[in-house]
C-alpha cells in the first residue's frame, strides 16, 4: 500500500464550489512528487490540508496507514518549507535548525550534532550563527530545508520555495533540492506552477486544474503522452490540431484544414485532438526521412531567438503553428518566409474529444 | 563631464530642503526651546541666583514623596495598559475579520476622543448618581465605597486614557509578524502556546519597549485626568508644579521641579534611544 495516501480529498471555503475537488493521488515512500497547476488550481490548498493547516472538507489522508486528519499540525511529523522561508528572524540559523528538534523532545545530548550535520548537508556550517537578514535568498533557502529535514520527518512538504529566487540560483538549488533528496531519501511533496521546475525534478508530477486532478504520471508520460488538452498546453509548448479519425482508414487522421496525416499507434475513434510539440517539428530536407513523415508548411509571423534554439511562430494554412528550430536553422527567418516542415507519425499525440 | 551640482555653499536643494523646514524650526525654537530655556534660567535665578530649588525639591521628604508616587502610579499604569493592551492588541493583528476591524475601530474612536472627554466620563460613570452607584442601590447593598477621587480612580482614568497609545504601538509591531512564522513553528512540533511564547512574544517585545516607554513617559507628565479624578494625597508632580505657581507663585521652584520632570523624560528617552532608537517609537 502507498506511504501517502490522498482520498477523495475535497476542500470548499463557501460550501458551494470546491478549492480542491476530490483528488486522489498515492505516494510511494521516499518519492519525489510535484503538484503542478496555474495559481488558484488547488495544489497548494492540498499541501496546506496535508500539514493540516486546512482541514478537509471531505475525503481522507493517510501516511503509513494512520489517519491524519484529525490530528494537528504538531501532532503530525510532516515538515515544510514555506515560500517566504519563515525563519525566525530573531535566531540564528542554527538555533533555526535546533527549534524543531528541542519542540519534538529530541535527547539533549544529540541535538547540537544533528543540527550541525544538517547544515553541513545543506552546506552551511560556516554560516551557522548568522541571523536570516545576514544571509542571502539562496542560504535562507537551505536553512529552511535544513530545518524542516532536520527532525526526520515523515513527508517533506515544499511550497514553491524557488519562486523568489533568480533564474541561476533556481537552477543550482534544483539540482541541490535533488541531490538532498537522494541522500536523506525522504518523502517530498513540491508545490510549484513553474513546469520546467516540474519536469526537471519530479518522480513524478500531479498537474492541477480548477481544483481538480488532471493527470499523474512521470515527467516524461506526463509530456508526452498528456491526458487531455489542459495538461498538454499548460506543460510545455504544443499546436493542437482538430480532427477525425475514420476507422476505415486506419492509421490516419483527417485534420479539419489540413487534410490527412499518418498518426503511429492505437488511435481512438471519432473527434480528436492532434498534439504536436514544437521541437517535433523539423526542416523538411530532401535526402531525410523514410518517407512516411507528414509534410507542413509554416509561413513566418515572428520568431523568438532563445540563443539555443529558435521559436517559430507563424501559421499554416491559416492555423497557428510554432516550431522550434536549431538556431542554425532558425537563423534570419524574416516575416512572411515559407518553412517546409516535416514531423513523423509517432512524434504527434492523440486526445479523444471529450 | 557634467556639471558639478551642488558646488556652492548653499545648493539649489539644500535652499529647497531649508525652505521646508524653516516654519518647523521657527515653530519648533519659539514655542519649545525658548520657553524651556527660560523655565531652566527661572529655575535657577527666580529670585535669587541659586541652585536652592533644587536642593528643596531633593532634600523635603513631602517633594521626595511626590516624585516616588509619580514613578510607582506611572509604573502602575503602565503595566495595567500592558496587560490589558498586549492580548486586545494580539487579535487586533492576528485576525483578519469583522472584529478585529471593529476593536481597531473602538480603539481609533477613543484614541481620537478628548481626554477630557473620556476623564469626564468617569466622574460621571463613578459618581454619586452613575451607573457603579445604581447598582448598588439596585442590589440593595448600601451606598458604594468611595471610588472618585481616589488613587484608584486617578490610576484608572489614566490607564483608560493611555491605553490606545499602548495597543497601537503594539499593533504596529504585531502587524508586521509574518503569520507564516507561527505556521511554521507549529508545523516544527511546537503547541500554540509554544509558538506564541518562542516565536511570536520575542517578535513583539519591540512594540512592548515602544508602548511602556510611550506610556510611562507620558503618564510622568500626566495633569488632567489626576487632578480631577485624583486625591491631593497622592499628588503627580504636574499638580505640584501647578500648585506652586497657582497657589503660591512661587515660579523659580516650579520651574526646578519642572526641569526635573524634563530630565527624567529625557533620561528614560535617552536610555531607550541608546537600545532602540527613537526614530522606532511610532512604529
Amino acid at each position: 500500500m502507498a506511504y501517502l495516501r490522498l482520498r477523495q480529498l475535497v476542500k470548499s471555503y463557501d460550501g458551494k464550489s470546491n478549492a480542491v475537488d476530490r483528488v486522489s493521488i498515492d505516494v510511494e515512500r521516499g518519492e519525489f512528487i510535484t503538484l503542478l497547476g496555474p495559481s488558484g488550481s488547488g495544489k497548494t490548498t492540498t499541501l496546506l490540508m496535508i500539514a493540516g493547516f486546512e482541514t478537509p472538507t471531505s475525503g481522507g489522508i493517510e501516511l503509513d496507514g494512520r489517519n491524519l486528519v484529525a490530528r494537528k499540525p504538531y501532532e503530525r511529523n510532516v515538515g515544510m518549507v514555506f515560500q517566504n522561508y519563515a525563519l525566525f528572524p530573531h535566531m540564528t540559523a542554527t538555533n533555526n535548525v535546533l527549534f524543531p528538534l528541542k519542540m519534538r523532545g529530541f535527547p539533549k545530548h544529540e541535538i547540537g550534532a544533528r543540527a550541525e550535520q544538517m547544515l553541513g548537508l545543506v552546506g552551511l556550517r560556516r554560516f551557522a550563527d548568522r541571523y536570516p537578514r545576514e544571509l542571502s535568498g539562496g542560504q535562507q533557502q537551505r536553512v529552511a530545508l535544513a530545518r524542516g529535514l532536520v527532525f526526520n520527518p515523515d513527508v517533506l512538504l515544499l511550497d514553491e520555495p524557488l519562486g523568489a529566487l533568480d533564474k541561476n540560483l533556481r537552477e543550482q538549488m534544483q539540482v541541490e533540492l535533488k541531490r538532498i533528496h537522494r541522500e536523506v531519501g525522504i518523502t517530498m511533496i513540491y508545490v510549484t506552477h513553474d513546469q520546467t521546475e516540474a519536469m526537471t525534478m519530479s518522480d513524478r508530477i500531479a498537474v492541477f486544474c480548477n481544483g481538480k486532478l488532471e493527470q499523474v504520471g512521470s515527467p516524461l508520460d506526463v509530456y508526452n503522452r498528456p491526458a487531455n488538452r489542459f495538461v498538454g498546453e499548460f506543460v510545455g509548448d504544443s499546436n493542437f490540431f482538430a480532427g477525425r479519425a475514420d476507422p476505415a482508414r486506419p492509421g490516419w487522421i483527417q485534420l479539419s484544414g489540413l487534410g490527412p496525416v499518418r498518426i503511429a499507434g492505437d488511435l481512438p475513434a471519432g473527434e480528436v485532438d492532434v498534439m504536436i510539440r514544437p521541437e517535433r517539428l523539423r526542416l523538411q530536407r530532401p535526402d531525410e526521412g523514410d518517407g512516411m513523415d507528414n509534410l507542413i508548411d509554416l509561413i513566418v509571423d515572428d520568431t523568438i531567438n532563445y540563443g539555443d534554439s529558435v521559436l517559430v511562430i507563424g501559421k499554416t494554412r491559416g492555423l497557428p503553428l510554432r516550431a522550434r528550430l536549431s538556431s542554425k536553422d532558425g537563423a534570419a527567418l524574416g516575416p512572411g518566409a515559407a518553412l517546409p516542415l516535416a514531423w513523423a507519425p509517432a512524434d504527434a499525440h492523440v486526445l479523444a474529444r471529450r | 563631464m557634467p556639471a558639478f551640482r551642488g558646488a556652492g555653499l548653499i545648493s539649489r536643494d539644500s535652499l529647497t530642503a531649508w525652505l521646508l523646514v524653516a516654519p518647523a524650526v521657527v515653530c519648533v525654537v519659539v514655542l519649545f526651546i525658548v520657553p524651556i530655556g527660560y523655565v531652566l534660567l527661572l529655575s535657577v535665578t527666580d529670585p535669587t541666583v541659586s541652585l536652592d530649588h533644587y536642593r528643596r525639591f531633593f532634600t523635603v521628604p513631602l517633594y521626595a514623596n511626590v516624585m516616588v508616587n509619580t514613578f510607582r502610579t506611572s509604573l502602575i499604569v503602565t503595566l495595567a495598559c500592558l496587560a490589558l493592551g498586549y492580548p486586545l492588541a494580539y487579535v487586533m493583528a492576528r485576525r483578519d475579520d469583522a472584529l478585529a476591524v471593529i476593536l481597531l475601530a473602538a480603539v481609533g474612536l477613543s484614541f481620537w476622543t478628548g481626554f477630557v472627554v473620556r476623564t469626564y466620563a468617569w466622574l460621571i460613570i463613578l459618581g454619586n448618581k452613575g451607573p457603579v452607584a445604581a447598582t448598588y442601590a439596585f442590589a440593595g447593598w448600601g451606598s458604594p465605597p468611595q471610588l472618585l477621587f481616589t488613587s484608584f480612580s486617578s490610576t484608572l482614568g489614566m490607564t483608560h486614557v493611555l491605553l490606545p497609545y499602548m495597543v497601537l504601538a503594539l499593533y504596529g509591531v504585531m502587524r508586521k509578524i509574518d503569520p507564516s512564522y507561527m505556521r511554521a513553528a507549529e508545523s516544527l512540533g511546537a503547541r500554540p502556546f509554544g509558538a506564541f511564547r518562542l516565536v511570536f512574544l520575542p517578535l513583539s517585545l519591540a512594540g512592548v519597549v515602544n508602548g511602556c516607554v510611550l506610556v510611562f513617559t507620558m503618564c510622568l507628565g500626566f495633569y488632567v485626568t489626576p487632578i480631577l479624578l485624583g486625591t491631593p494625597k497622592d499628588m503627580m508632580i504636574s499638580q505640584l508644579i501647578s500648585q506652586q505657581i497657582e497657589d503660591l507663585l512661587a515660579w523659580g521652584f516650579a520651574s526646578a521641579i519642572a526641569v526635573v520632570l524634563l530630565a527624567c523624560t529625557l533620561v528614560l528617552l535617552g536610555i531607550y534611544n541608546r537600545f532602540a532608537g527613537l526614530d522606532r517609537l511610532w512604529g
